[in-house]
């Protein structure tokens, strides 16, 4: 690969990485963690491969929209956007980044994977407005399928809470 | 459904064809795909707008499943239909679901007890499927996996949940019970094709499946105070395209915009 191709994926990387989530746009595809590569092909078409979040997340289309929208803006409009579901999207690979942006944005960022569920879930996970630890489930699905509303039981306000997967 | 949606997921290239993966996919997309046309009905009728959202959530992923398993059929039956084509160019017949997902949904303890029985089989299939020899299949599930556990805790949670409500949400959870159970008993139907997928690795033998789910449920319906049904019938037919009489009316339904504008996309 030529010094000026290397240049320009970095160029294109940096663009890809920043176009913003559609549903959570607060935080960038980079900070959601679901871009897996920005490379030139066998074929030498530059190609974006993407790991979906949940498998019928209505924001897929509109990523990929973006996604061939911001190449083409780079001058690769023969570019192509690939959905890559191994290894499977977890929501550890949200950036520290990304956690501290949906925390600023009242949606109170996950815990680890691989707990049982209902650990995941409910304990451990603070009330965004007085802090207090005595929350509980309200909802399994808040705004977006990959939120779930929990409520305080001090201040008695709910809130929404990106699960743990 | 639109056609341009994540379609470059991994699997049999176009070409590589494999009549049983074809149609091992096929039925447990159909599955998906109808139980998530049952769940929308719920859409403004749940108990609640938590619970509304709850359902509908579940059958976007599961249009999400039927999607990519959907696709993978296409690829691998050599036709390479789109998910759309699968969805709307079939007749009744050709439908591959389990009788279970096409029952009209009842009330909401029945569908819930629907959820109980359909969520521990998906659950323990996807996690098995995950080491699938079909790299395919593998993929699906290794996500797939993880969105039908959460489909599970849901549905294991209002099972305890109306099993020791009262006295009306217990009889009503023990009669959703006692009406599903001997549609549950197709998901562990075994064939020759399950048989050959289960030889070369590429899936599983359902019978193992089977013993799993009834240590589950089971572990589920004693929490809530309820019995597990002991139907004298088991339901057939689904897998060879013989449905219920209620399966018309819903593919009707679900067909129409397509019929109205064929090739239509929005």
């Amino acid at each position: 690969m030529s010094a000026a191709v290397r240049l320009d994926l970095d160029r294109i990387r940096a663009r890809v990485e920043a176009v913003p989530d559609p549903e959570l746009p607060m935080i960038t595809l980079a900070d959601l963690g679901v871009i897996r590569s920005v490379r030139e092909g066998s074929d030498r078409v530059v190609e974006v491969v993407v790991t979906p979040t949940y498998l019928g997340c209505p924001a897929l289309p509109v990523i990929e929209a973006d996604l061939r929208t911001v190449l083409a803006e780079c001058g690769q409009p023969e570019g192509r956007v690939t959905w890559a579901l191994t290894p499977a999207w977890t929501t550890e690979w949200i950036s520290e980044e990304g956690r501290r942006k949906l925390a600023e944005h009242g949606i109170v960022p996950p815990g680890a994977a691989g707990a049982p569920l209902p650990v995941r879930l409910g304990l451990g996970r603070p009330c965004p407005n007085c802090g207090s630890l005595a929350t509980r489930p309200l909802g399994p699905f808040g705004s977006t399928g990959c939120q779930t509303i929990l409520v305080c039981t001090a201040c008695r306000e709910s809130f929404p809470h990106m699960k743990a997967v | 459904m639109t056609s341009e949606l994540p379609t470059a997921t991994p699997g049999a290239p176009a070409g590589t064809r494999n009549h049983d993966i074809a149609e091992y996919a096929l039925r447990l997309g159909d599955d998906a795909l109808i139980l998530c046309q049952r769940l929308c009905a719920w859409v403004t009728n749940a108990p609640t707008i938590e619970e509304d959202l709850a359902l509908s959530n579940i059958a976007l992923d599961l249009l999400g499943h039927a999607r990519v398993l959907l696709g993978l059929s296409g690829r691998s039956d050599g036709t390479n239909r789109s998910d759309d084509e699968f969805a709307y160019r079939r007749t009744e017949r050709e439908f591959r679901n389990t009788l279970l997902v096409e029952l009209p949904s009842g009330d909401f303890a029945a569908t819930i007890a629907r959820q109980l029985a359909y969520t521990h089989y998906t659950s323990l299939l996807y996690a098995e499927l995950a080491a699938s020899a079909d790299e395919g299949l593998a993929s699906f599930a290794s996500r797939a996996a993880k969105e039908a556990e959460y489909h599970c805790m849901h549905a294991s949670q209002w099972t305890v949940r109306l099993g020791l409500g009262t006295e009306e949400s217990h009889r009503r959870m023990q009669a959703g019970l006692e009406h599903v159970w001997p549609y549950a008993a197709e998901l562990f139907e075994a064939d020759d094709l399950t048989t050959r997928l289960d030889t070369d690795g590429t899936a599983v033998a359902p019978a193992r499946l089977r013993a799993d789910w009834e240590r589950e449920v089971t572990r589920v319906l004693t929490e809530a105070g309820l019995t597990v049904p002991a139907p004298s019938w088991e339901a057939t037919g689904g897998r060879s395209g013989i449905h219920t009489e209620a399966f018309a009316p819903l593919l009707a339904e679900f067909q129409s915009v397509f019929r109205q504008y064929p090739g239509g996309n929005w």
